[in-house]
């Protein structure tokens, strides 16, 4: 039965009929000409949209950019040599299975553990604290990186641990958050995006009202939307009714999932154990207040403090030039890098590195454009 | 960002978690981020994390839009 | 000669040479394969030969964890190498049988193993003809690794090659995909999904076969092991330069394997089978193949997932929601994300 909330959202017959009111709303769009371009705010849209061929519904018109793209590919070079910089103490590091292939400056973490680093792969943060009391006499420390979605699973590992007295477990942080990337995009006077497709299961958490900021008269329309075909159809679909109306306003398309004011709960514990800060997002810089971190009664699990390693500015090539991607500025060939230093296999920017990041996927479905 | 599916909540196993299946697969949840989880729910399942339940009125009036638009010619 | 306790472990002294290696091989390898050319425990086997090709591979097997939801690292490695012999085009007859053990493997995890050695060759109809046995030090190896070495008589009429695919032939598995690699996935510890799929290691030389009266109709076989059907595909389309082109709705997925790809977001088609044969037959063939198929236990899923078609070398897929997709090779370690 439960498989029906999936199956039922991947049906080919619905998904004609809402790719062709798309191509109409398109139609009645080109206007000037030009494409129109929306936003994937979130990595998982971009995902979502190779893995079940949607770009090939599309009218040729309307554009997707991937945007600053998941918690894992943001992750900056800094960090990953931290983080190498701990395995390399003895450290065990527990991680998303993802984390393993971000580069740092130097190395990715699969590299350090083919030169005897620790690092295991988990598919829950709570394995975390499993490997923690299993090896009381190993320091472990957990790659705690995050948009909004993941922070609380992540972050409620810190009372967890210690309520049950694990003393040998610790988090790296690097938890961001979406609404201030959204900010500093939109703030460029430059930036070409007609709108955003926001994320299904941030918005769980944060709620619909997060975007009313960007939307509205000066703002672009912000449509919420799940990650089976046919919901990211209905966001694509609710984008252009809107623009073909002259609308922007928030509209959630994802209405199983996400509900009026989020999920309260999980972000009182968000609240409860961390604190905004400044962070480094790989390949758009320092965006302020856009990250978050543990406070301070909580410090004796904050790796950085605990090992005295703070997280430093890594080194990506400065004429990397992910940041005009995302906000529609440029097209991926048109970076200096790309395809020549930056490729999947040697990515730099948070573009390259997510598998299907708008340069990563320029570069692998190139191919598949051409007839 | 954020993989998460939909798994039928089946039985409470402890405070604050519970077994949970998806496809004939059992995976034990924590159930620490939602309020009230009870056996028969289906939630969102984030990182072996409830994240939200999942509302089946609104999925179920969502498949029947599908199925109205399916038909249409 | 001394037989181990159950409870007792494997030392380095089992692999010395002196009197505990004895006794292991006399207590646990001898009573089990001691009866074909092994008899007497000679350096090398000595086996018939007949006139014809014969059919040669080898294999190496490093799964973690040892024991998984329908199987074992000991069935596998039988599976492996009869499968590797069988797809192409071979009747699998002998095989050899390395067993690399960390110190301190406890003995009924190995005789579990050397049981599902046992069987699964038994049931392959292949004979264990010679076998080494080493034990290493802790941490130099990972409980148990195995390589297997299987020997057969090539079947007569099968030309099997990438090269002999065309435009219009179609492609065809023999039963459920991904299965094996799910379920040894889910039995990871960080990973602990409870009643994730079984494996489907299983041995397909009968399927082989029972496509001997099609063999000049069967262009390639493969079995879709380490990168799953994306990755033999692809290998396909390099190779012969044609495309590949499938329908996701074909595609034999079990409930079980899209709900685990879609919790730890892993692509199902990068993920392995262990007893399964993706077979490229001419399209005049297909249905036979698959009624020959079908009438066998082991291809009771088999099912047509695409065809052969001119043009760039690639493999797309049409999707369940009506898009096309390009099907890549997998990137190479198979790990939970959450992104």
């Amino acid at each position: 039965m439960t498989m029906r909330y999936i199956d039922g959202f991947r049906s080919s017959a619905a998904a004609a009929a809402l790719a062709s009111r798309i191509r109409d709303s398109a139609a009645r769009l080109q206007t000037d000409g030009r494409a129109v371009t929306l936003l994937e705010v979130c990595g998982t849209h971009p995902l979502a949209i190779a893995r079940h061929g949607i770009r090939d519904l599309l009218p040729p018109n309307v554009s997707l950019v991937s945007g600053p793209g998941c918690p894992v590919c943001v992750t900056p070079p800094g960090y990953i040599d931290t983080a190498i910089a701990l395995a390399e103490r003895g450290i065990t590091l527990a991680t998303f299975g993802d984390m393993l292939h971000v580069p740092g400056s130097e190395a990715t973490l699969c590299d350090c553990r083919a030169e005897g680093g620790r690092a295991e792969a988990c598919y829950s943060p709570l394995d975390a604290l499993r490997i923690a009391a299993e090896r009381p006499r190993e320091e472990v420390v957990f790659l705690a990186v995050g948009f909004e979605t993941t922070t609380a699973p992540v972050v409620s590992l810190v009372p967890r641990a210690h309520a049950a007295g694990v003393e040998n477990l610790s988090i790296l942080t690097a938890f961001k958050l979406v609404p201030p990337a959204l900010r500093a995009l939109l703030d460029d006077p430059e930036i070409r995006i007609d709108a955003f497709l926001c994320p299904a299961h941030v918005s769980a958490i944060i709620g619909p009202e997060a975007y009313a900021p960007f939307s509205g008269p000066n703002g672009v329309p912000c449509v919420i939307a799940g990650f089976e075909p046919l919901d990211i159809l209905l966001g694509l679909d609710g984008i252009l009714r809107q623009l073909a109306g002259g609308q922007s306003r928030v509209e959630n398309q994802y209405s199983r999932v996400v509900r009026p004011g989020g999920n309260p709960k999980a972000r009182a514990v968000m609240d409860a154990h961390l604190r905004p800060t400044d962070a480094e997002w790989r390949g758009l810089g320092v965006i302020p207040h856009s990250g978050l971190t543990l406070r301070d009664e909580w410090s004796a699990f904050d790796a950085e403090r605990r090992h005295g390693v703070p997280v430093l500015r890594g080194h990506i090539d400065e004429t990397c030039r992910c940041g005009d991607v995302i906000k529609g500025k440029i097209r991926p060939p048109d970076c200096p890098l790309f395809g020549t230093v930056c490729d999947p296999d040697h990515a730099l920017g948070p573009c390259m590195v997510s598998a299907e990041g708008a340069c990563a996927a320029h570069f692998k479905y190139g191919l598949l454009e051409t007839p | 960002m954020c993989l998460a599916v939909p798994m039928l909540l089946e039985s409470l196993t402890d405070k604050d978690a519970g077994m949970a299946a998806l496809g004939g697969s059992r995976h034990e949840v924590d159930l620490s981020l939602i309020d009230n989880p009870q056996p028969g729910d289906y939630l969102i399942v984030h990182a072996g994390f409830a994240i939200e339940k999942l509302d089946t009125e609104e999925a179920e009036a969502r498949l029947r839009l599908f199925d109205e638009l399916a038909a249409t010619p | 000669m001394k037989a181990l306790e159950v409870e007792s472990r494997i030392l380095l002294a089992h692999g010395g040479g002196g009197r505990l290696t004895r006794d292991l091989i006399a207590t646990e390898i001898v009573p089990r394969f001691g009866d074909g050319p092994l008899r007497g425990l000679p350096d090398a086997a000595c086996l018939p030969v007949e006139a014809g090709e014969m059919v040669f591979t080898t294999d190496g097997f490093v799964v973690q964890p040892l024991c998984f939801p329908g199987g074992n690292i000991g069935d596998l490695a039988v599976h492996g190498s009869v499968n590797d012999v069988a797809v192409s085009g071979g009747c699998p007859l002998w095989l050899s049988l390395a067993l690399i053990i960390e110190e301190g493997l406890p003995l009924h995890t190995l005789r579990t193993v050397l049981n599902s050695v046992k069987s699964a060759a038994e049931a392959c109809g292949v004979t264990v003809a010679t076998g080494d046995t080493k034990v290493v030090e802790r941490g130099q190896c990972d409980g148990l690794f195995i390589t297997t070495t299987a020997l057969g008589r090539r079947l007569p009429g099968f030309r099997i090659a990438a090269a002999n695919a065309r435009a219009g032939d179609r492609v065809l598995v023999s039963g459920g995909l991904a299965e094996h690699g799910m379920a040894v996935m889910c039995a990871r510890k960080n990973i602990g999904i409870e009643q994730g799929p079984l494996s489907d290691s299983a041995p397909v030389h009968r399927l082989v076969a029972a496509l001997a009266p099609l063999a000049q109709s069967v262009a390639w076989m493969r079995d879709p092991t380490r990168g799953g059907l994306a990755s033999v595909l692809n290998e396909l389309v390099d190779a012969a330069s044609v495309g590949v082109s499938l329908r996701e709705a074909d595609l034999p997925l079990s409930a079980g394997v899209r709900a685990v790809a879609d919790m730890l977001g892993l692509d199902p088609l990068h993920v392995a089978s262990e007893g399964r044969v993706v077979l490229v037959c001419r399209p005049e063939a297909a249905d036979e193949a698959l009624q020959r198929w079908r009438a066998l236990p082991e291809g009771a899923g088999a099912c047509e997932i695409g065809r052969v078609v001119a043009g760039p070398t690639r493999v797309t897929m049409e999707t369940t929601a009506g898009g096309l997709r390009l099907v890549d090779m997998p990137r190479g370690e198979l790990l939970p994300r959450i992104c």
